[in-house]
């Protein structure tokens, strides 16, 4: 018996949480589809159908998660410093302009091998100082994070309005950018022949990569260590040494270089063009990717490709008469419902407490029943379970 | 006299712009200075702006039915229904003690999906253009000041003159009865309130409460002044977080929070009507875009360092 803490009823795990979180999203979002009188089991029927029921359009969710995943690990890693960064769309938009100027002006000729590392470090610079210039001014100045990326996403948007006539405009419809040739975009070949000529493209595969990147930075190296530090007591960081202003202005630099690699795959891979005028939602359905993934990176991962369905499924309500809206809808509720996780901790908490209650009575039954002098608390799990069993049967037997 | 002119057409939209801003900053102001942080100003005002452009559309469209009532019963509801989704806030940063910037983006993120599901669900295309809006009008003997009756007193909306009221009101409310004492206190020394037999839950249930009714109020005033729309694709283009920013350049002080959403006000309308005037025509309407938000970050890097926000702001209790 070399157990060290006595038994005790089980925890809710971040797990169980987010997944009640979900369940609670998809009941919201039927109870809305029966507010406006439609039946809310076509509804997710349409939206599976949608998203999953062929090559392409599994291709289209992945393609569509492939931002949702970069822009939930930026969330994500911003987050374990303490920092909420909602200036995904803004990153995003500096990422995607960058990538879009350099794929119109570097020569069509220059091999892949090297095209792509430089757009990719383009964007990811781009994204990074406007992440930067958050953290800096949170790091030196006090400003709240929030309000300042907000702000710098709304400064982006009319940077992109300003640029796009001025470098990469199409004549024919001028509020566009002319569409980059397929050959600069992230797009490939035998990907998109491998799945129906979807959306898919090697930013899949950059998702991948900064998956496992961000998980390697923030487990296994220094870096990682005292930017988590900071961001569970930064007071205790600083007495031992960590430097609060620097790890503020690193985390949102590497943050906002993940958001503007989500802003690469989606204008220069999902899509070929940018519109003037045009804040991308996803940096917002990237927080709700992050908090529903406990702001762990496989976490995002799994969430980004939830999220991934609903929005490339609701293509499909259209003939439903439910508006697309409902997916926005469902996705909000699951981030209301992942912020107030206290509540279903507890509901669940208290629910494990009172099964493993239950359970000790019986135990404590068979253990009377078999004159057994040991006390319920000294017994190990598997013994624990075992009598449990038994004690139920005994006292069905009894009544 | 080219200069006159422009400064007496600026002036008079910059006041239009600058009451849903001074109204969403207020209602920022009772709740942090309650203790809760309130980050869903932006979506507290978007809900007022929907709501009450769906009661109007509706009440407009019954034949004989007076367009100024409509615009009233609008104003009401607008309000009715920013509170009511402000309640979720509420719960969830009072008895949850759940942190209060995710609950506050969550709000944010509902408010837009589910006012354009339902404007979806109403219109089919999104937007809500209401028939009317608030008529202008000259406000008798006091147009008639030279200058200052140009710029402040003519062709001026009577919303307005209901904000200006509810700010100095507020004003009142919180610095000079023993209430306001007791909401500012929640949010320096909870604990100390506690004590001395105050309900915190109950002053902050208020002062979250405050804000939804005040942010719907700024929402509406969106919609029947200068919008006339409720637009489903730019919302109301960040002002929440102006109005948040505001507050925060203003000092979490009533006169400081009007004075800083009046210069809000007026880089918004240099943004938005600056293609009309000869003075900013040779500016590309990017760099006039993005003037406002430029400004803000310039606003709160000056004022932030020596910040005197509420103690216990953001700190459940």
């Amino acid at each position: 018996m070399n157990r060290i803490r006595p038994l005790e009823a089980r925890k809710a795990s971040p797990l169980l949480v987010s997944l009640s979180a979900v369940v609670l999203g998809i009941i919201a979002g039927c109870v809305f589809i029966l507010l406006i009188g439609k039946n809310p089991f076509d509804g997710f029927e349409k939206i599976l159908f949608g998203a999953l029921s062929s090559r392409r359009r599994i291709g289209n969710t992945l393609g569509m998660s492939t931002q949702l995943i970069l822009i939930g690990l930026s969330v994500s890693f911003a987050f374990k410093t303490g920092l909420f960064n909602i200036g995904a769309s803004g990153q995003m938009l500096v990422g995607g302009i960058a990538g879009s100027i350099l794929a119109y002006y570097l020569p069509m000729d220059m091999p892949r091998v090297i095209y792509i590392p430089v757009i990719v470090i383009a964007a990811a610079a781009a994204g990074g100082i406007w992440g930067f210039i958050s953290g800096l001014l949170k790091a030196k100045f006090n400003v709240h994070e929030v309000v300042s990326t907000i702000m710098l996403n709304w400064i982006a948007y009319w940077m992109v309005y300003d640029f796009i006539p001025r470098f990469i405009i199409d004549p024919t419809i001028s509020v566009k950018s002319k569409p980059i040739p397929l050959e600069h975009t992230l797009r490939a070949e035998w990907l998109r022949e491998a799945t129906g000529f979807s959306t898919l493209n090697y930013g899949f595969f950059i998702a991948i990569i900064m998956t496992v990147a961000v998980w390697f930075i923030l487990k296994k190296t220094t870096l990682g260590f005292s930017l988590k530090a900071v961001g569970s007591n930064r007071f205790c960081a600083e007495y031992a040494g960590i430097k609060v202003s620097s790890s503020i202005m690193i985390s949102m630099a590497i943050a906002g270089a993940l958001s503007g690699l989500a802003g690469l795959t989606y204008y220069c891979g999902y899509s070929e063009i940018m519109e003037m005028g045009k804040m991308p939602n996803e940096g917002f359905d990237g927080i709700a990717v992050a908090l529903l993934g406990n702001c762990s990176p496989a976490g995002s991962f799994f969430a980004a490709i939830f999220f991934g369905i609903l929005k490339m499924g609701r293509g499909s309500l259209a003939a439903t008469g439910i508006p697309t809206e409902i997916a926005d809808t469902i996705i909000a509720t699951v981030i209301y419902f992942t912020a107030t996780n206290v509540l279903l901790s507890a509901f669940w908490n208290g629910r494990f407490q009172r099964s493993f209650e239950k359970k000790e009575e019986a135990v404590s039954y068979a253990l009377k029943a078999a004159g057994d002098m040991r006390c319920a608390s000294d017994l190990s799990r598997k013994e624990f379970d075992e009598l449990a069993k038994k004690g139920r049967k005994l006292m069905k037997e009894v009544r | 006299m080219e200069s006159w002119s422009v400064v007496s057409s600026i002036i008079p939209s910059a006041i239009a712009y600058t009451m849903p801003i001074l109204m969403g900053a207020l209602g920022g102001l009772y709740s942090e200075r309650s203790g809760v942080t309130n980050l869903c100003i932006e979506g507290l005002m978007l809900f007022g702006c929907f709501s009450s452009a769906a009661t109007i559309v509706k009440l407009q469209a019954i034949p004989g039915f007076s367009y100024t009532l409509a615009i009233v019963i609008g104003i009401v509801a607008a309000m009715a229904a920013s509170t009511l989704l402000s309640l979720l806030h509420a719960f969830a940063s009072i008895n949850l003690k759940s942190n209060q910037v995710i609950s506050g983006t969550a709000i944010n993120m509902l408010s837009t999906a589910v006012s354009l599901f339902l404007a979806q669900t109403i219109t089919g295309s999104g937007n809500i253009t209401i028939v009317r809006g608030v008529i202008r009008s000259d406000i008798p003997l006091l147009s008639h000041i030279p200058v200052i009756g140009r710029l402040f007193f003519s062709r001026t909306y009577w919303t307005t003159w209901i904000c200006l009221a509810l700010w100095g009101i507020s004003w009142f409310l919180l610095y000079r009865t023993s209430f306001g004492l007791r909401l500012r206190a929640c949010g320096e020394h909870p604990s100390a309130v506690a004590s001395a037999g105050v309900n915190v839950h109950r002053m902050r249930y208020i002062g979250v409460m405050a804000s939804g009714l005040l942010s719907g109020l700024g929402g509406a005033c969106i919609l029947v002044t200068y919008a006339g729309e409720y637009n489903a694709g730019s919302g109301i283009n960040g002002l929440g977080f102006l109005a948040i920013a505001a507050l925060i350049f203003g000092q979490w002080k009533p006169l400081g929070i009007l004075g800083s959403t009046f210069f809000f006000g007026l880089c918004m309308t240099i943004a938005n009507m600056g293609k009309v005037f000869p003075v900013f025509q040779s500016i590309p309407a990017g760099y006039l875009g993005m003037f406002p938000y430029a400004a803000t970050l310039i606003a709160l890097i000056l004022s932030s360092r020596k910040s005197a926000a509420p103690l216990a702001s953001g700190e459940p209790f």
